[in-house]
């Protein structure tokens, strides 16, 4: 038992980003809204970025920003250990390009659908089809 | 010149800018610069291609960055097909639908033209690049682009479709994103030779295992494999009529190209045929898949969605031939990625031209068509023979590897399905042939056989309908050469 | 054996799809379009006959198209068979085409400029499955026939046509893609080619179960040979206008069936295989039921058409039949009826096809008396009938004699019994209409006064007079067509 307690704590980030996507995927599929939906959506993607984030961090490292460079004789030589990965948070910046995008789409679907239906529920949306 | 490979994806890009900002000047213009975009596209995509089959893969530095750490363009014989494929379709297409924008969606082609151009920057974009994070976000630019042209379809359900097929294709993107975390964790890399040099001999690792899995069902989601196909049909049939011709040939097809391309350059034959076995398993599903698809296209009204049952049927064809193990299933595969792309592609604008002329295609609608539109039914026919895999069409070749494939491994019940789905297409296309040729369209002449007055669709729309389903025959009298050229020297 | 690099095989098939760009664009010109056709009709015959020399010097003349992958070409052929088959086609084409003049103008049809069309392209599909080099191409060309025929069989575009439209589709296309489709490709699994040879492409890798099972469905697939229990879209074809049932459904399809079983058989598996796993005895019992079995069924129909379809049903039996007795006399009987039958069956359509055309009448128990008014239409029919039932002076007799010689070679007395009884039905079914054509009393004098219903006009009775007059020729002169078989064949 305190193995899996140990291994939850020890990779806290994980089991973090997985319980919020599943958080995100129940809201997408399980909820009648559809802003509800896009919620989840958006709560889903989020949990990626998380995920890469945490991918990127080290225990006691910092932000990589160079004050100095190598020297010749390796003087203030830099160790990767000291900074975090940067890379993974800049790929998750176009990541979260990608989600604002979509979610601002969604959002004006949305919309779309609200003025020609005047609902949002899909119970709703899906009767109004089958009686068209 | 040694930049055609950044051009091919440059072009349509900046014309699409370009395109944009003419909406506000002069929206006429943006149609040519759209146009003039994809051919610069097409011809550097030919170009790539004359250079690949003369001096092997070609490795193109993005910015000069070298690659781990740059983004790099890596070029090989099937990069090269499917992006003269890509190229070749969204130009043609871009031609053969001014008349039907024009029609359906007046009052914003100007936007349509350039979201079209972004939307094939997207497929172009994944179809080159050799970088994993690159791939995504790209599949992701497609998407968007995509999502937003189905919006512009159907008045009533456009938006609906549109907006489911936002969740889904977000689930897989992420599915694909997750996996290349894992991947990026275990390798520290992000390009695809490297990551998979890294993960040689690693064979044990569940977050090599995690990573696959994640970045295969993405992909599964994002191509509409059954039983992850419920969004395609209707995002696919309630899309604009120019649009869906384009995406319907193209997206799923890229997206089995990325399966393939993960398959054998990623992660490789090694690892998933001979440590996961996982062959016979999917196998079945594809074979489940071509079933599904064909009975569930028996059960349509609507011509336009029948079609799109076909494309998750054809699905099941590809992924069943690449998840063969051997040879001869994976060149059929690849050799279906052309054909599926050209076949679906004539069916849609010959469908495309129907549109135009009747606007709606439940089957009932398509009385007395053959005397109506006797082009365009021509085309059809030829792309319904290539579906059903008659000899010469093209579709009959593709079908022959994958069986003979399937025979090797010893998968009869994958030949059974190919068979029974080839006659189930036979039945689905004849219903729709009865009723063109049997039923006159107008009522008031009921009995009478004189000729029936012709109204085809317009002159530029059927000259790319034929010319697509002429190039079906020509497609398949030469697929023994683009076997031996193309494919067979890309598996070795 | 030597052989010939030439482009007249390729030039053979494509002359008459070629020429239907320009039937299309002369449709508004019935006489143009018409001339079109004899001259490309004539070309085809010519181009085929000047082959004819070198093939009966034992060459074979080839032409490679496309190389699709090793052993499965697009690749032509032209020997002995295909030569004797492409000839029967070809010059019937020309007879036929005259034919279809009269009919199609005679009853005033709609589409006619479709009609000819369709019917160009399933003569060239018709060539080219018998100049076929492999499975493959017959494969090819066997498709494109059953496609091509759909609208000729469809030709009214009424509610029944388009039921048997359905029907012949469903067993064409189903069998086809179904049966042959897997066991041609399974052939290819094992042995890496399809090119014909007559020793048989497999060497020792087939057993016994996998070759029968095989056998079976070659034999069932090839739908268009019209074996039981695959026969009855041939009836259903009868819908289509006379010479489509004519030519097509007497000659050219039904035959293309048949042709492509003797190409398995003779060329796929070879005699050899096919003797050492006794394998022909299997189709002779398949053969023979439906030999028996069609005449049975011909003797109770009343149309004509249908009475025909199902003799045609039975007398492609015989081919396969002859050729499944595996001795040389059977595979010379069987080939050689390809030729007879076609002759002599061809001329009983048209016979029927000017009755309907004259009088429109269609079933048998009204042509009472028929005979004294149309002379030449029943005298042609009587010879029809008597080389479909196979008595002297026609070559039914040559190839009827051949048969029975072959099972006496093959011992196998049981199924010269067969071949007696169904000889017999024949008569049984065919003489009576000639009998009471020309004896029987005339039932409707009171609605058709006697001077109302005249002779066919010429262009129908020039046709079935020159088959019925080739008929007896051949019971004379069957030289050329034996020298064939035996180059063909090698025996």
């Amino acid at each position: 038992m305190s193995d899996v307690l140990s291994l939850i704590v020890a990779k806290y980030n994980y089991w973090l980003y997985v319980i919020l996507m599943m958080i995100g995927l129940y809201g997408m599929i399980a909820k009648n809204n559809l802003v509800k939906k896009i919620v989840g959506m958006n709560i889903f993607q989020t949990a990626i970025i998380l995920f890469y984030v945490s991918v990127g961090y080290k225990r006691d490292a910092t932000i990589p920003i160079l004050a100095n460079a190598h020297d010749a004789h390796g003087a203030t030589a830099i160790h990767a250990a000291d900074y975090i990965n940067p890379l993974t948070s800049c790929l998750m910046l176009t990541a979260i390009v990608v989600s604002v995008a979509t979610f601002g789409y969604a959002m004006a679907l949305a919309v779309r659908i609200y003025q020609r239906y005047q609902t949002l529920e899909e119970d709703e949306l899906r009767m109004r089809l089958s009686e068209e | 010149m040694d930049n055609y490979p950044a051009l091919i994806v440059v072009a349509p890009f900046i014309a699409a800018l370009f395109a944009g900002l003419f909406v506000w000047i002069d929206e006429r213009l943006s149609y040519p610069i759209a146009l003039a975009g994809l051919a610069v596209s097409l011809f550097s995509g030919i170009q790539v291609m004359i250079q690949v089959i003369a001096s092997g893969p070609i490795q193109y530095k993005l910015a000069g960055w070298a690659p781990p750490i740059g983004i790099e363009y890596r070029i090989d014989l099937l990069n090269a097909m499917v992006l003269i494929l890509v190229a070749g379709v969204a130009f043609l297409n871009l031609i053969a639908s001014y008349r039907s924008v024009q029609q359906e969606i007046s009052d914003r082609t100007g936007s349509y033209f350039t979201v079209y151009n972004l939307f094939v920057t997207g497929l172009l974009g994944v179809s080159i690049t050799g970088d994993l994070f690159n791939l995504y976000v790209l599949i992701e630019i497609t998407s968007l682009t995509s999502y937003a042209q189905i919006a512009l379809g159907d008045k009533d359900r456009g938006p609906l479709a549109s907006l489911n097929y936002v969740f889904i294709g977000v689930i897989g993107a992420s599915f694909y994103l997750l996996g290349v975390g894992y991947l990026y964790m275990y390798t520290g890399s992000l390009n695809m030779a490297d990551v998979a040099v890294l993960i040689k001999g690693s064979e044990g690792s569940s977050t090599v295992l995690t990573a696959f899995i994640l970045c295969i069902l993405g992909i599964w989601i994002k191509m509409a494999l059954f039983p992850m196909h419920v969004w395609l049909p209707n995002a696919y049939t309630y899309s604009p009529t120019a649009f869906s011709r384009v995406v319907a040939p193209l997206m799923t097809k890229v997206m089995v190209y990325v399966m393939i391309r993960l398959m054998v350059t990623v992660f490789g034959y090694d690892y998933i045929f001979n440590t996961l076995h996982l062959s016979d398993a999917v196998v079945w599903l594809a074979t489940l898949a071509v079933l599904a698809g064909g009975v569930m296209a028996l059960a349509q009204k609507n011509l336009k969605k029948m079609l799109t049952y076909i494309i998750v049927c054809e699905i099941g064809y590809m992924v069943g031939g690449a998840w063969m193990g051997n040879q001869l299933g994976m060149t059929g595969a690849i050799l279906h990625i052309l054909n599926d792309a050209l076949m679906t592609f004539a069916l849609f604008l010959a469908v495309g031209n129907m549109v135009y002329r009747i606007e709606k295609v439940d089957i009932t609608d398509l009385k007395g068509l053959f005397g109506k539109m006797p082009w365009t039914m021509g085309g059809f026919v030829l792309a319904a023979l290539s579906i059903i895999g008659v000899p010469p069409t093209c579709g009959f070749f593709s079908k022959w590897y994958l069986i003979l494939g399937a025979m090797e491994k010893g998968a009869y019940h994958f030949v059974a399905a190919l068979v029974i789905s080839s006659l189930i297409c036979a039945v689905l296309f004849f219903k729709v042939f009865e009723i063109c040729f049997f039923e006159s369209g107008s009522p008031d002449h009921e009995n009478s056989h004189g000729p029936v007055a012709i109204e085809d669709a317009p002159v530029s729309m059927i000259i790319i309908s034929g010319l697509v389903s002429l190039s079906l025959v020509v497609t398949g009298f030469y697929s023994g050469t683009i076997v031996n050229t193309i494919i067979l020297p890309f598996l070795k | 054996m030597e052989t010939i690099i030439s482009i007249k095989p390729l030039l053979a098939v494509l002359v008459t799809l070629f020429v239907v760009p320009v039937l299309i664009s002369s449709s508004s010109k019935p006489n143009v379009r018409e001339s079109w056709i004899f001259i490309a009709g004539i070309i085809k015959l010519v181009l085929i006959l000047s082959m004819l020399p070198a093939v009966l010097a034992g060459k074979q003349i080839v032409l490679t198209l496309f190389e699709f992958v090793p052993g499965a070409s697009i690749a032509f052929r032209v020997d002995g068979l295909g030569m004797l088959f492409a000839i029967v086609a070809a010059s019937l084409y020309i007879v036929t085409s005259l034919y279809s003049i009269g009919y199609m103008r005679g009853l005033k049809e709609h589409g006619q400029t479709r009609f000819v069309s369709f019917f160009a392209l399933a003569i060239s599909a018709t060539i080219g499955a018998a100049f076929s080099a492999n499975l493959l191409t017959l494969y090819l060309f066997y498709e494109i026939l059953s496609l091509a025929t759909y609208p000729l069989v469809t030709h009214h575009q009424d509610e029944k046509s388009k039921i048997s439209g359905r029907r012949y589709l469903t067993f064409i296309l189903g069998t086809s893609i179904g049966l042959v489709l897997p066991a041609m490709i399974y052939c290819y699994h094992v042995t890496g080619t399809l090119e014909f040879s007559t020793a048989g492409i497999f060497t020792g890798e087939l057993s016994k179960p996998e070759a029968t099972v095989l056998l079976l469905m070659f034999v069932f697939g090839f739908a268009k040979a019209g074996i039981m229990p695959f026969h009855s879209w041939l009836p259903a074809a009868m819908v289509a206008p006379t010479p489509v049932s004519a030519l097509l459904h007497a000659v050219a399809v039904v035959k293309v069936g048949v042709f492509s079983i003797v190409r398995v058989m003779t060329g796929v598996f070879g005699v050899d295989l096919l003797t050492t796993y006794n394998l022909g005895i299997m189709v002779m019992i398949i053969a023979s039921v439906t030999i028996l079995l069609g005449s049975c069924i011909a003797m109770s129909q009343d149309e004509l058409k249908r009475r025909l379809a199902y003799s045609t049903i039975s007398q492609l039996s015989y081919i396969v039949f002859g050729v499944a007795l595996l001795t040389p006399q059977g595979l010379l009987g069987g080939v050689i009826h390809i030729v007879m039958h076609a002759f002599g069956k061809i001329t009983l359509f048209f016979c029927a096809g000017a009755i309907y055309v004259t009088t429109h009448k269609k079933y048998i128990s009204q042509m009472s008396g028929l005979g004294r008014k149309m002379p030449f239409t029943f005298a042609a029919f009587f010879i029809g009938a008597l080389g479909v039932i196979g008595l002297p002076p026609t070559g039914g007799f040559y190839s009827k004699w051949n048969l029975i010689l072959g099972t006496l070679e093959a011992q196998q007395t049981i199924f010269m019994l067969v071949l007696l009884v169904s000889s017999f039905l024949n008569a049984f079914y065919f003489l009576p209409i000639v009998y009471k054509g020309f004896f029987g009393k005339s039932e409707d004098q009171e609605e058709n006064p006697p001077e109302k219903i005249k002779e066919a006009n010429l262009c129908l009775i020039i046709p079935l007079m020159l088959t019925a007059v080739i008929s007896i020729i051949l019971f004379f002169y069957p030289t050329i067509f034996i020298n064939l078989i035996k180059v063909g064949l090698g025996i």
